[in-house]
């Protein structure tokens, strides 16, 4: 298996001297093509940092973040903003999709910035939202579009073309359980399908679609779930009772 | 116990055999919740002594009789759908004992304590969404068991993130008093914090 994600003793300070933040200390990370990790931490853990960092929008005070093998910082900014176009698909909270496009237009926008033909870059965008069973709105826009709908357009929008990382900050928003469940399904069968996955959440329940639950705590790994055996140890329990 | 009113429900629906009695309850119940033949064939006989349930023929084997729900069968069940179960939780939760315990113990770091049985109660949770995972979106029953379980572990989860709150909050408190063990005064300017 190909590591899609590494962080090599990643450290990231904010700020200097006395107001001096360690958002994230000596983290070491690495997610594999197939496999979906969920984040979890309180409130000021270096969560979101450390979603921001592997995404390389921000970059790290000290350590080494290898993309696809790639260290990002060997490559110019210019590369690094390719790399991030071409290997990293990020879906928030919000969805961020950009209200004048069509939702196709939203997820071929990646792939017409990195210079792919408008006619490619449609068949792979249809080809995602097929994936995600969107097909069909490709042509509303997103105000025209509901919640879940969105969501799938925004996540049809990062796992388009040949997406070696998935990152995803709370990307169930204000959904409620059940549909907050579909997006997990979804993450989750799009990681199965090739892709390592990095989901950040506060929620247990959304966390635990994850093959791997890595806990931080002030900037620290602290703890990780081992693999989950089968869903049969739980009727094996049952049987015992 | 629910059985009674889970065998009411499926018979409320038209007579039925004891041994269809079974693997209805089973297959409605997710398959996650087993049940002998040995106890659909004793629960059988209590409701039809309470007159909740009749056989159509009172001689034979009774798993081989079919059953229907009387008037009284069904008004019972009615009652019993609407009556809240009980919510009142055992005086004494064997989590919140041990957490508790923690804080007493010198030298002990709570927090990792606390994560410990975070991780536990995720890997449980894991577990239950892996039955969700492989079984099909439209297994009702199957999803409703396992929501049941994932949302009562996922309260233990936020009951340990809320004693992390508080304990992070509780005021740093001086070094366990080894004067009193050792039973000799502490070298006061030794301790280092």
């Amino acid at each position: 298996m190909t590591r899609a994600l590494e962080l090599r003793n990643v450290s990231k300070t904010y700020g200097s001297g006395p107001s001096e933040v360690h958002a994230l200390r000596e983290v070491h990370l690495s997610v594999e093509r197939g496999e979906l990790v969920a984040v979890m931490g309180p409130s000021g853990s270096g969560k979101s940092t450390l979603l921001t960092i592997a995404g390389s929008l921000e970059e790290a005070s000290d350590g080494q973040v290898l993309v696809d093998g790639v260290d990002l910082a060997t490559v110019s900014r210019s590369e690094q903003a390719k790399m991030r176009r071409r290997w990293i698909g990020y879906v928030f909270q919000d969805f961020n999709l950009l209200p004048g496009l069509t939702a196709l237009e939203n997820v071929t926008l990646p792939l017409e910035l990195d210079g792919i033909p408008a006619k490619r870059a449609r068949d792979v965008g249809l080809e995602a939202m097929e994936e995600l069973d969107v097909a069909e709105r490709a042509g509303r826009y997103p105000d025209e579009l509901s919640g879940g709908e969105r969501q799938r357009v925004a996540i049809a929008r990062a796992i388009v073309g040949d997406r070696a990382l998935l990152l995803a900050d709370e990307p169930t928003g204000a959904l409620d359980s059940v549909n907050g469940e579909a997006v997990m399904r979804l993450l989750r069968a799009a990681t199965q399908r090739g892709v390592a996955g990095v989901v950040v959440t506060h929620e247990a329940q959304l966390a635990s679609w994850a093959d791997r639950v890595i806990f931080l705590r002030d900037g620290h790994v602290v703890d990780q779930t081992m693999a989950p055996p089968g869903p049969e140890s739980l009727l094996a329990a049952a049987d015992r009772r | 116990m629910s059985v009674p009113y889970a065998l009411l429900a499926l018979l409320s629906e038209g007579p039925k055999y004891g041994l269809r009695l079974q693997s209805e309850f089973e297959a409605r119940t997710g398959e996650v919740w087993p049940l002998n033949v040995g106890q659909v064939y004793t629960t059988l006989q209590r409701l039809e002594r309470d007159g909740l349930v009749v056989a159509d023929d009172s001689e034979g084997e009774r798993l081989k009789k079919r059953y229907r729900i009387t008037a009284a069968g069904a008004r019972e069940l009615g009652e019993w759908l609407r009556t809240p179960p009980d919510l009142v939780p055992p005086p004494r939760d064997e989590l919140v004992i041990k957490v508790l315990v923690a804080l007493q113990v010198p030298g002990t770091d709570v927090p990792e304590i606390l994560q410990t049985h975070r991780r536990h109660v995720i890997e449980v949770m894991q577990r239950y969404t892996q039955v969700k995972a492989v079984a099909g979106q439209d297994d009702v029953a199957l999803a409703l068991v396992a929501d049941a379980e994932l949302f009562r572990l996922e309260a233990i989860v936020r009951w340990l993130d809320a004693a992390d709150i508080r304990v992070k909050q509780l005021p740093a408190t001086a070094p366990p008093p080894v004067a009193d063990i050792r039973a000799e005064p502490a070298p006061v300017m030794e301790v280092s914090r």
